[in-house]
This record gives C-alpha cells, sequence and structure tokens, in this order.
C-alpha cells in the first residue's frame, strides 16, 4: 500500500521532470545562433538557388520557426496549437528531420530499441559480472582473489573503450568466428523480426555488451567490495556468526543485503552514462544505436531530432531513477517506513 | 560435578605482536555465573569471544584450552573443526553483544533473526520456530510478541532491543550464555530491569552465564565467581561474595575505590536559598516539530522540555539527571544559547560583574561576550577532538577566535592549562590519537578552560570512561571547580556520579522535572517514584544490597502507572511543589 502510493507519487514527480527538462533542452538547442533552415536559406541565397528558398520558407512556417521561442517550445511539447493544430510530443508526433528530409520517427525507429537493447544488456553485465566478484573479492579481501580481480577491474577501466571493441572484433572474429560490426547481419536490416533475426543480433551484441559493460563492471565491482568490507566489520555480522551460521548463508542474508543499496541506486546513473559513453563505441562498431544519430544532429543544428534524442535519453535516466527509488523502498524498510508516524 | 567450562592457559595474540590475553584460566559449573570484570583493554571480551572462537581476524589462539561439557562428553573448543563449531555457536553456547542498536541487522524483522537461530540448529519450520520464538518473546518481557515478532530494530528502543537479542540467544535454550557488557549502553533502570531478566532465565534454565563487565555494582548483583583480569592477566579470582567483601589484590580494591556509589549519609540541616545566581532558567519550554512523510499529514510535535525552572548559583554544581530522552541534553543546549526555548521561557545569564545577559534573545556581540563565559566538557572525548589538529591547535583555538593575545601568549596559556587539568606541557605538540580515553576527557577540560569560563556545561563527561577513569576525571573537576570558583551545570544518567559532585539535582522524565533537591535529601528521602527507581536500579558494589527489581519496575514504567499522586498524561500535569524547604516534588496535592 505505501509502495503503491510512493511509486504513483514518484511517477507524478518523475512527469514533473521531465517537462521541466524538456524546457532546458529546448532552450539549450536554441542557444546557438540561427536554426537549420535559416542557415539552409543563406547558403541557398549565397549560391543563388532562389527555388529552394521558398521551399526552406515553407518549411519555417511549417515548423513554427519564424515565431519566439517560447512558442516553438510550445507547439513543440505539444501544449499550443501550431500550424497543424495540437501536434507535439504529447500528441506523439516527435517532429521533422531537416538534416535527413524525413519524419523523426522513421529515422530513429529501429535505433531506439537497439539503443535500449544494448544498453540493458550492458546493464546487465555489469550486475552479472561486479555482483559475484565484488562478493568474492570482499569475502576474500587481501588475499590473491581480491587482488587478481582488483588487477582485472582497473584493467578494465583503464583501457579505452574502443580500442578495447577493435582488440575483440580482431580476436573474436579470428578465433571465435564472431562477426565485426553491426547489430545484425546486413541482410535483416529493415525486415520484420524473425526467429533468425533475434540469433543475429544477439550473436553481434555480445561484443558491444562486453566493451561498453566492461569499464561499468570494474566501478561497480570496487563499490561493492569497498561497501561490503564496510559492512562486514559492524556487530550485526558478529551477531549472525555467533548464531551458527555458516560464512556463505550469513553473507548473503545479511551484509550483502545493506551493501546492495548503493548497488541498486546505481541503476539510474548507470544508463544515461551508458547512453552518451556509448555513442564513440557506437561509432567505431558501427551499431546502429541512437549515439551517433544524436552526434549528427547536434553538429548540423537539426533542432528536432536531436530535441528529440535528448529528451528520450532524459526519459531513460528518470525512469532509472524512478526503479532504483522504488527497489530501494522495497529493499530498505527504514526508507520504506521514514516519514510514518514514530 | 564436572565443570561446565574450564578455559586453561589461555593465550591469545594479534599477529606477532605480544599476546594481548596470558595464561588465563577459570572454569564455570552449570548453572553458575561467572563475571569477567576489568577495564576496556584488559582482555576480557577477547576471553570471551575465544570460546565460540569469534576473535577478530588477525587474533590467534597461541596455547591453551578450552573445553565444553555437554550432556557427559567434553569437547575442546580450540580444537574443533569450524563446522562442528557452528553448531557449538547459538545453540550450546550463545551470546548477548554490547550494542544492542548495532547487534541486530536493520533491514530484517525482528521475528526472522530469532527464528533463525532455531532454522539453523533444529531445523524447525518456519511456523514451528514462530510459535517458540512468540513464546520466547512473551518470556523475555514484550508487551505484544506478535508485534515485536514483526518490528524492524529501528522500531524498538535499546531496552528492547536487547530483550530480542537476549530473546535471540535464550531460544535454542544453550547451556552457557555469553554476555558481554549487555547493559553497558541501557539507562539505569532498563539495565536493572534487563538484568533482572537474565537472572530469571538463568533460574529456569539451569545455564551458565558468563557475563563481562567492567561495573562492580553489575557483579555484585549477578556473579558468584569473579575474575579480574588487568591488561590480559587475571589478578584476582575466586568467589564473589568473599571477593567482594574483602579484595585481596591491589587492582581490585582499586578499582573498588573508584567505583561510585550513592551516599548512605543522613540527611544534613537544610541551606539558605542561594541568592547570587549565575544561571537563570524560567519556564523553558522546547518544542521540536518533526516533518517527514506526505505533505498532507499533520507534523509531529516532540515536547522536549516542559516549563523547566532551574536555577545555577555561582560556584556551584546544578545536576540534570534522567533517562536518554528526558531532556536533558536539550535543556542544556539551551542554556548555553545553542537552542532557543519556545516563545515565554527565558535563560538569564548573569555575570559577577556587569549587565545580566538574555542568552535566549542575544544580540551578535552578546554571544561573543558569552561565550567567553559558558563552555561546554562533551561526553564522548573520541570524538569531540579534531584528529587532524595537533593539541597546541585545539587548545589555542578558541584565543584566536575571540581575538586574545599574541601567539606566545596562547601557546604559554595552553602549557598552563595541560599543567592545571594533569597533563604534560610537552604534549602540546602531539595528536589526540596519541592520548587515552581519560587523557582526551582532560584535554577537553583543558580547551573548556582556555577561555577562563565562569560557568561550564559537562555533557555526560565520564560515561565513555571506565570506572577508574571517571574517578580522576571527576575529582579533575571538583578541583578545578573549587579553585577557579567555577560553576557546573553537570548532565548524567549515572546518580551514583552526581551525588559525588553536585549541589543540587533535578531529576527529569519526559522533558518535566519531577523531583529537585540537594543530593543528601534526595537518596535519603526520594519522594518520586521515577526517583526511587533511579536509586533502586543503581547497581551497587556490595553484595548484600541487590537491586530491588519492584522499585525499578513501579517507576520506569509510563507515568501513567504512577501512584495516583504523582500520575500524569498528556493534558492533566501535576505542578512542581515544594515537599519541604529545598526539596521539590510533581505530584498532585
Amino acid at each position: 500500500m505505501i509502495l503503491l502510493r510512493y511509486a504513483i507519487y514518484r511517477f507524478a514527480t518523475m512527469l514533473l521532470t521531465l517537462l521541466v527538462v524538456s524546457a532546458l533542452i529546448f532552450l539549450i538547442i536554441n542557444l546557438p545562433p540561427g536554426d537549420y533552415l535559416s542557415n539552409q536559406i543563406t547558403e541557398l541565397r549565397a549560391s543563388g538557388q532562389e527555388s529552394g528558398v521558398a521551399k526552406a520558407e515553407f518549411l519555417r512556417h511549417e515548423y513554427a520557426l519564424d515565431r519566439p521561442l517560447w512558442e516553438q517550445y510550445m507547439i513543440w511539447v505539444g501544449m499550443m496549437p501550431g500550424p497543424n493544430g495540437f501536434s507535439g510530443l504529447i500528441q506523439g508526433n516527435f517532429g521533422w528531420s531537416f538534416e535527413f528530409d524525413r519524419p523523426v520517427s522513421d529515422i530513429v525507429g529501429e535505433s531506439l530499441w537497439l539503443t535500449v537493447l544494448v544498453n540493458l544488456a550492458a546493464v546487465l553485465f555489469v550486475y552479472l559480472v561486479a555482483l559475484p566478484l565484488g562478493v568474492l573479492a570482499a569475502a576474500r579481501s587481501r588475499t590473491w582473489v581480491d587482488y587478481t580481480s582488483a588487477f582485472f577491474g582497473y584493467l578494465g577501466l583503464a583501457t579505452p573503450n574502443f580500442l578495447l571493441a577493435l582488440i575483440l572484433f580482431y580476436y573474436g572474429h579470428k578465433h571465435l568466428n564472431l562477426p565485426i560490426g553491426g547489430l545484425m547481419d546486413p541482410r535483416f536490416e529493415g525486415l520484420p523480426m524473425s526467429w533468425d533475426k533475434a540469433r543475429s543480433i544477439l550473436i553481434h551484441l555480445i561484443v558491444p555488451t562486453f566493451v561498453i559493460g566492461t569499464s561499468g563492471a570494474a566501478a561497480m565491482m570496487q563499490r561493492l567490495r569497498a561497501n561490503l568490507l564496510d559492512e562486514l566489520g559492524k556487530p550485526y555480522v558478529e551477531t549472525a556468526i555467533a548464531k551458527g551460521m555458516s560464512p556463505p548463508r550469513m553473507l548473503a542474508k545479511y551484509p550483502l543485503r545493506m551493501a546492495f543499496n548503493p548497488f541498486v541506486a546505481d541503476i539510474g546513473n548507470l544508463l544515461p552514462s551508458m547512453v552518451s559513453g556509448s555513442v564513440l563505441v557506437s561509432v567505431v562498431l558501427g551499431l546502429q544505436t541512437i549515439g551517433p544519430t544524436l552526434l549528427t544532429a547536434l553538429k548540423t543544428q537539426d533542432q528536432f531530432l536531436s530535441g528529440f534524442v535528448l529528451m528520450f535519453v532524459a526519459l531513460l535516466t528518470l525512469v532509472g531513477t524512478m526503479i532504483s527509488d522504488v527497489l530501494l523502498v522495497l529493499l530498505d524498510p527504514r526508507i520504506r517506513y521514514e516519514g510514518r508516524d514514530a | 560435578m564436572t565443570p561446565l567450562l574450564t578455559v586453561e592457559n589461555l593465550s591469545i595474540g594479534f599477529g606477532d605482536f605480544e599476546p594481548v590475553v596470558r595464561d588465563v584460566s577459570f572454569s564455570l559449573d552449570p548453572g553458575e555465573t561467572l563475571a569477567l570484570v576489568g577495564e576496556s583493554g584488559s582482555g576480557k571480551t577477547v576471553t570471551c569471544r575465544a570460546v565460540l572462537r569469534i576473535l577478530p581476524r588477525n587474533a590467534r589462539i597461541r596455547s591453551g584450552h578450552i573445553a565444553l561439557s555437554c550432556g557427559g562428553h567434553v569437547t575442546d573448543l580450540t580444537t574443533l573443526s569450524e563446522r562442528r563449531m557452528r553448531d557449538v555457536r547459538g545453540n550450546q553456547v550463545s551470546m548477548v553483544f554490547q550494542e544492542p542498536m548495532r547487534s541486530l541487522s536493520p533491514l530484517h524483522r525482528i521475528g526472522n533473526q530469532v527464528s533463525e537461530v532455531l532454522w539453523l540448529h533444529r531445523h524447525a519450520s518456519e511456523s514451528q520456530a514462530r510459535k517458540t520464538v512468540l513464546e520466547t518473546f512473551e518470556r523475555v518481557g514484550f508487551p505484544d510478541p506478535e508485534r515485536a515478532y514483526r518490528s524492524y530494530p529501528f522500531e524498538l528502543s535499546g531496552g528492547m532491543r536487547q530483550r530480542a537479542m537476549i530473546a535471540m540467544a535464550m531460544v535454542a535454550k544453550p547451556d552457557l550464555l555469553i554476555a558481554d557488557e549487555p547493559t553497558t549502553a541501557l539507562d539505569v533502570t532498563t539495565q536493572a530491569q534487563v538484568l533482572g531478566l537474565i537472572k530469571e532465565l538463568q533460574q529456569e534454565t539451569g545455564m551458565g552465564l558468563i557475563l563481562v563487565t567492567h561495573d562492580l555494582g553489575v557483579v555484585a548483583n549477578m556473579a558468584e565467581q569473579v575474575v579480574v583480569m588487568h591488561r590480559g592477566r587475571v589478578m584476582e579470582a575466586g568467589p564473589a561474595t568473599a571477593l567482594l567483601k574483602a579484595p585481596a589484590h591491589p587492582y581490585t580494591r582499586q578499582l573498588f575505590e573508584a567505583a561510585p556509589a550513592i551516599p548512605d549519609a543522613a540527611p544534613c540541616p537544610q541551606r539558605p536559598p542561594e541568592r547570587d545566581l549565575i544561571l537563570d532558567m524560567k519556564a523553558v519550554s522546547k518544542t521540536y516539530v518533526l516533518r517527514g512523510g506526505p505533505a498532507w499529514r499533520p507534523d509531529i510535535e516532540v515536547k522536549a522540555c516542559r516549563g523547566i525552572d532551574l536555577h545555577l548559583p555561582r560556584g556551584k554544581t546544578l545536576a540534570i539527571v534522567g533517562e536518554s530522552g528526558s531532556g536533558k541534553t536539550t535543556a542544556a543546549r539551551i542554556a548555553l544559547g545553542a537552542e532557543l526555548p519556545d516563545p515565554g521561557g527565558a535563560v538569564w545569564f548573569l555575570p559577577a560583574t556587569g549587565d545580566p545577559i538574555a542568552v535566549h534573545a542575544m544580540t551578535r556581540p552578546q554571544r561573543m561576550a558569552f561565550q567567553r563565559e559558558a563552555q561546554m566538557v562533551f561526553q564522548d572525548p573520541y570524538s569531540s577532538l579534531s584528529p587532524r589538529m595537533r593539541v597546541v591547535d585545539a587548545l589555542t583555538e578558541p584565543l584566536e577566535i575571540h581575538r586574545i593575545g599574541t601567539g606566545a601568549e596562547r601557546r604559554d596559556r595552553a602549557a598552563e592549562m595541560l599543567r592545571q587539568v594533569g597533563l604534560d606541557a610537552d604534549m602540546l605538540q602531539r595528536f589526540p590519537h596519541a592520548f587515552s580515553g581519560g587523557q582526551r576527557q582532560r584535554l577537553s577540560i583543558a580547551r573548556a578552560m582556555m577561555l577562563d569560563p565562569s560557568l561550564i556545561v559537562c555533557d555526560e563527561p565520564t560515561s565513555a570512561l571506565d570506572v577508574s577513569v571517571q574517578e580522576q576525571i571527576l575529582s579533575l573537576l571538583e578541583d578545578i571547580r573549587d579553585r577557579m570558583n567555577l560553576s557546573y551545570l553537570f548532565i548524567s544518567h549515572d546518580l551514583a556520579v552526581v551525588a559525588r559532585i553536585a549541589d543540587e539535582v533535578a531529576v527529569m522524565r519526559q522533558g518535566l522535572v519531577v523531583e529537585q533537591a540537594p543530593p543528601e535529601v534526595l537518596f535519603h528521602n526520594p519522594q518520586h517514584p521515577y526517583t526511587k527507581a533511579l536509586i533502586a536500579a543503581q547497581p551497587l558494589a556490595d553484595i548484600d544490597r541487590p537491586i530491588n527489581l519492584k522499585l525499578v519496575a513501579l517507576g520506569a514504567g509510563s507515568p501513567e502507572s504512577w501512584p495516583e499522586a504523582f500520575r500524569f498524561s498528556a493534558s492533566v500535569i501535576p505542578s512542581l511543589t515544594e515537599f519541604e524547604p529545598g526539596h521539590k516534588v510533581r505530584c498532585h496535592v
């Protein structure tokens, strides 16, 4: 009951935050002088192509770029009627990409889900690797297990991702016959989902997941180890041992549960840092994720496209934070009962 | 009868260093209580942990044997495999730890943590275990066992948590219970009740008990056998009666002399009321508003102090006594101007010369002037000194803030102050970690004295210290007070400490002063049930004066359960009435 109410409350604040974020994004995108179309018009005029100018002028009016900034924003979000009535993010219209001359939803469509897929796989990888290694390193602290895992952890942290990507591609292809680049075999591109396509995606995911996840996993492992070591020194651990619990069972039930809080709280931070951090990797690996698209859009001041991608990243972040907050409440009674009558 | 536990020539060391426990031997019969007595660092805790082999990581049992005799056969606990040792822990030998706050996992329900013992050792199902645990909860005095079963530790008070710990230790009916300072972190009335409970349980189950403590009062109330330890060695051992009546070893005698006691003196003639006050608190109340939770919930009001009138005569000591949560620290903070009283309350500071200062409404310059006159000595000497500041810097800092003297003069004053508190001037360049707890508290006192104040607020200055050190610090405080004509506002939960140093004692409960009198009067003729409970709960190092648990239970309960004359509720509060000259009691007339 408390949980449900909390989740609803968190959801409401999330929507509010999203609104504020949208305003900030719109403002920042429009900070540099000019926009895509006026740049284009200047260019066309300079080269004497008057016919193109008319089309650009038409688009400028069509997308309300000739209106004041705040009106543009309201129209973009969909809280004010534009030239075509209410048609903004809220109504599900993500706008027009001038650079690609296609609707934004067409461009990002598949790459949106691939982005989510790649990042979920990476987050999963981070947790699956960091959890056992971190626990092992703490339970066997100051032994060779600890030192070895720390060594590889720091190695993973220190190696540049794109370098790791290139190395893995080379050896992965040479020895394991792993595919190079892309997120699926080119022949499946644009085709509807099928068993073969899913398989192809999975095989292509192996290297990117590893590359994007390594540094996160290394950092997470060290954090978990440190937290767990702190917890292991606490009196309740002694109580548990004095009860006659076996060390693995004791470790899993008490200190690990306590050390889990920061672990869970990290979900929210992990998602955005991976999305933005994986841009370079995506370029190097040729992944059809949203990262490279964002890069182009920002460079060419393609404002609706970049605005949408940034909103999407913000949404991922907020959803991640919300998930971790709700999980924390679920995990820790002290947070759950806070504010209840004493 | 074969002894239940035999410890022979036990030596324990950390790493390659000198052993911290050397050649310790003792034995314990079934159903008997053995007290391991000593100050911090004496090795008593390490010794008792060695029985369960839950030593710190780098500690090793160097030599000796620990033999446990159970059901006719004897096991050597020092050589038992780790796997078989787990069957002993919590099952045949269980343990109660010092800090109930931190010894329970905050994330698991109490019922779960206690039932776990039965799941582990009896392979009981969840419902079987639950039944036994609920019975045990009832036995250890939870008013609502079902509710306790569902509670998380942070929902319970310290006393209740310690009861939960005891329930956890008792639920598998062990042959031996080891209690490591089980009551040190508790209020004196709670301590008395918990000790009483342990004793009853022991009589019911016939288990052996090893009680680790530094408090001879606890020993006198609980133990049949006593082992006195000092620096890892046994100084003296024997039956409690003989040892407590005639301690043979000089170290034991020293411990005895240091143990504070409530005087047994006849009331002395009434003194005329003092007129020359230094601090005058009038109708001071403090209400805290707890915000939190969703906005639609009303805020919770906590009344920390309710209508306190206290007067501290110049050169005297006024003590405020009460359990944690009684409002005594809030009162002290208000007296120092660290908190503002609710509107209507007034705190006046009256310096020997010059105008009175209204502490509840000070301007900035007034506050600076007031701070030179009023200083504080804190409870925990380990955390109240910055570990990164040399002694000389910590001591001269107040002078720097108030821009007094040149650098050389400040250093001279610091050296002088160190001598005043019994330390050496060449310790000035050291860092606090190079000092023991008692020495650190001397440093805190020296720091408080640097500005030459006339009023010092002492907030439980000795409760973190060993008995013998406590004795030295109290002597020092008395000495300084008389030498420099200081006035103390002394906060404590320990009546015996207060009995020694105070000229006037105010007993507080739930934000109210319930009784106020000079200590001789208060201890000889206590009127209020809560005061009586406090006095009765004080464990005395005298085996012929055991704790009267009935008196404790009567007064330490909720104010609604007090006799009608003293009863108070949220709405009806009796006023503080003069029972005899200089002796005020809160009761209905």
